[in-house]
């Protein structure tokens, strides 16, 4: 029996109090807490509204699909969420976007930081015309995350191999990224985003250009990824919305009709625009 | 939800007409089955008995009919929301009729029995109020179904208590009866088994009502529907 008593040296009650304080740390950030909130988002092209008044948070964690007819917003509001529409000309955006409780339209954030923490995949896949090492290497070089060549190389390695993509090209590391097929670029895109380590990945359409094994793949990939990172995609897709996202936004002329549980979306949702649209009578 | 008919695709819209037409159809082919059935019972009719016989088949080829059409929808089109309930709906209440067919087939087989016993009994007046409630019950349904009344539903499902009693007390009824003569098993047997057969019915009307519930609301019904069918409990008791 007395050996099941052991005695606890001073030293590690030291640990186990780091460690009960790091364990709090994480409850912060537990899956489903909001890893983006977005408040009275008004973004207007010159004087055009495109989108009005929109209140969304974005879980940790989780895949937040945002489904809309052609021109409802979607795209813009997620170009919001890294300042994508800073390089769109007369586009302005009114209202706060927090990622972690930091104001990213304030005007001391750096939005190259910003990019960094926010990743984005978009519709065509837009691979460097480098190989494709340099592709997935480039995001490490330039913010300069890699402190070795080692270092560089296990980034490259784990990031191709969480997109699912390192057995297809472990043996062309070194030929030109353009020669992969659609899937395969896209796939290495998404290497490309989660190199330099976000949190957030934005993903516009990511498998519209793709064919349906393609897309399967990379849905499968995105199903995945949520466990490390937060995901927010838009699609055309409401099939591919109910199979791979866990909240679901509707949008629709420009203002967020209805947000809540995918599950619960699709099944029963409450405003007659989103039951028009997911069944299909309106576009 | 009322049943809009406004889909961008129009052949989307024809074939969830197609699928309430056939539901409609088997709706009205089930009631009249039970109808004949009963009367063939009390009017001792043996050919009307062999007609329900018979077209019982017309009945399940329409239920293959609507499982046909109900799985091409959900494989082209891949409803959604209030239109994904209406295909499952439609395939479950599909079921619920075809098996109301059954127990009306059932029911005509046992008539032509029950027609060349000797001897009356009274105990037939009362098969044929439940037999009555439960053809209105059918019809009930099949328009809250087609216009999607939550409420109609509801009130249906509440009318298969009447049924459940009437069922216990012909049970107790027939039990007497058959203790009085031993010479009535045989007829007795067959009553109880047709009492039986129309209180399955009730409830896969129930069933349907429940069915039609889910496809309007989205929700399932949260409180037990009343139960009332106590034969399985009632003991004889010496006379």
């Amino acid at each position: 029996m007395e050996s099941l008593v052991h005695p606890i040296p001073v030293t590690t009650t030291a640990t186990a109090t780091s460690e009960i304080s790091s364990e709090q740390g994480e409850d912060c950030v537990e899956a489903g807490s909001s890893v983006i909130s977005a408040r009275n988002i008004d973004v207007f092209y010159g004087e055009k509204p495109a989108l009005t008044n929109v209140n969304v948070e974005i879980p940790r964690h989780q895949v937040t699909a945002m489904i809309g007819p052609s021109g409802c917003g979607k795209s813009t509001f997620l170009r919001c969420l890294n300042r994508m529409n800073d390089l769109i000309e007369n586009c302005r955006v009114k209202g706060n976007i927090f990622l972690d409780g930091e104001d990213i339209y304030a005007p001391e954030v750096d939005v190259v930081t910003l990019r960094m923490r926010v990743g984005m995949v978009f519709q065509k896949p837009n691979p460097f015309p480098k190989s494709v090492y340099d592709n997935v290497a480039y995001g490490p070089r330039i913010h300069g995350i890699a402190s070795s060549r080692a270092d560089l190389d296990e980034i490259v390695f784990n990031s191709l191999d969480r997109a699912g993509l390192l057995d297809e090209v472990r043996d062309r590391m070194h030929e030109s990224a353009t020669g992969l097929s659609g899937g395969q670029q896209q796939r290495l895109c998404i290497a490309r985003a989660i190199a330099i380590a976000p949190e957030v990945i934005l993903m516009d359409e990511p498998c519209s250009a793709l064919d349906p094994i393609a897309s399967a793949r990379v849905e499968d990939l995105i199903d995945e990824l949520r466990q490390k990172y937060s995901i927010v995609v838009v699609t055309h897709s409401m099939q591919q919305a109910a199979r791979i996202s866990q909240k679901t936004a509707f949008f629709h002329l420009g203002e967020l009709v209805e947000e809540g549980d995918t599950e619960r979306i699709f099944t029963t949702p409450k405003d007659s625009r989103t039951q028009a649209y997911i069944t299909g009578r309106i576009g | 939800m009322e049943k809009r008919t406004d889909h961008i695709v129009k052949s989307y819209d024809d074939e969830l007409d197609q699928i309430d037409h056939i539901i409609a159809e088997m709706g009205v082919l089930a009631a009249r089955q039970l109808e004949d059935a009963i009367q063939a019972l009390v009017k001792e009719d043996t050919a009307l008995a062999q007609k329900v016989v018979l077209g019982d088949a017309a009945i399940d080829a329409l239920e293959n009919e609507v499982d046909a059409l109900a799985v091409r929808v959900l494989a082209l089109r891949q409803p959604m929301a209030l239109d994904l309930r209406r295909v499952v709906a439609a395939m479950k209440i599909g079921g619920s009729l075809e098996r109301i067919g059954d127990y009306a087939r059932n029911i005509a087989n046992r008539s032509q029995v029950v027609t060349a016993l000797p001897g009356e009994y009274g105990g037939i007046r009362v098969i044929e109020r439940m037999g009555g409630i439960v053809g209105e019950m059918i019809h009930g349904v099949l328009e809250a179904y087609r216009d999607a009344n939550v409420e109609r539903a509801e009130a249906i499902r509440l009318r298969d208590e009447a049924v459940d009693q009437l069922n216990n007390s012909l049970f107790r009824e027939l039990l007497t009866y058959m203790m009085e003569t031993p010479s009535n098993i045989t007829l007795s047997m067959h009553l109880l088994f047709i009492a039986k057969n129309l209180e399955r019915i009730g409830d896969h009307v129930t069933n349907v009502a429940e069915h039609v519930h889910v496809m309007v609301t989205g929700e399932s019904l949260e409180s037990e529907r009343p139960k009332s069918d106590h034969s399985s409990q009632i003991i004889s008791e010496k006379p």
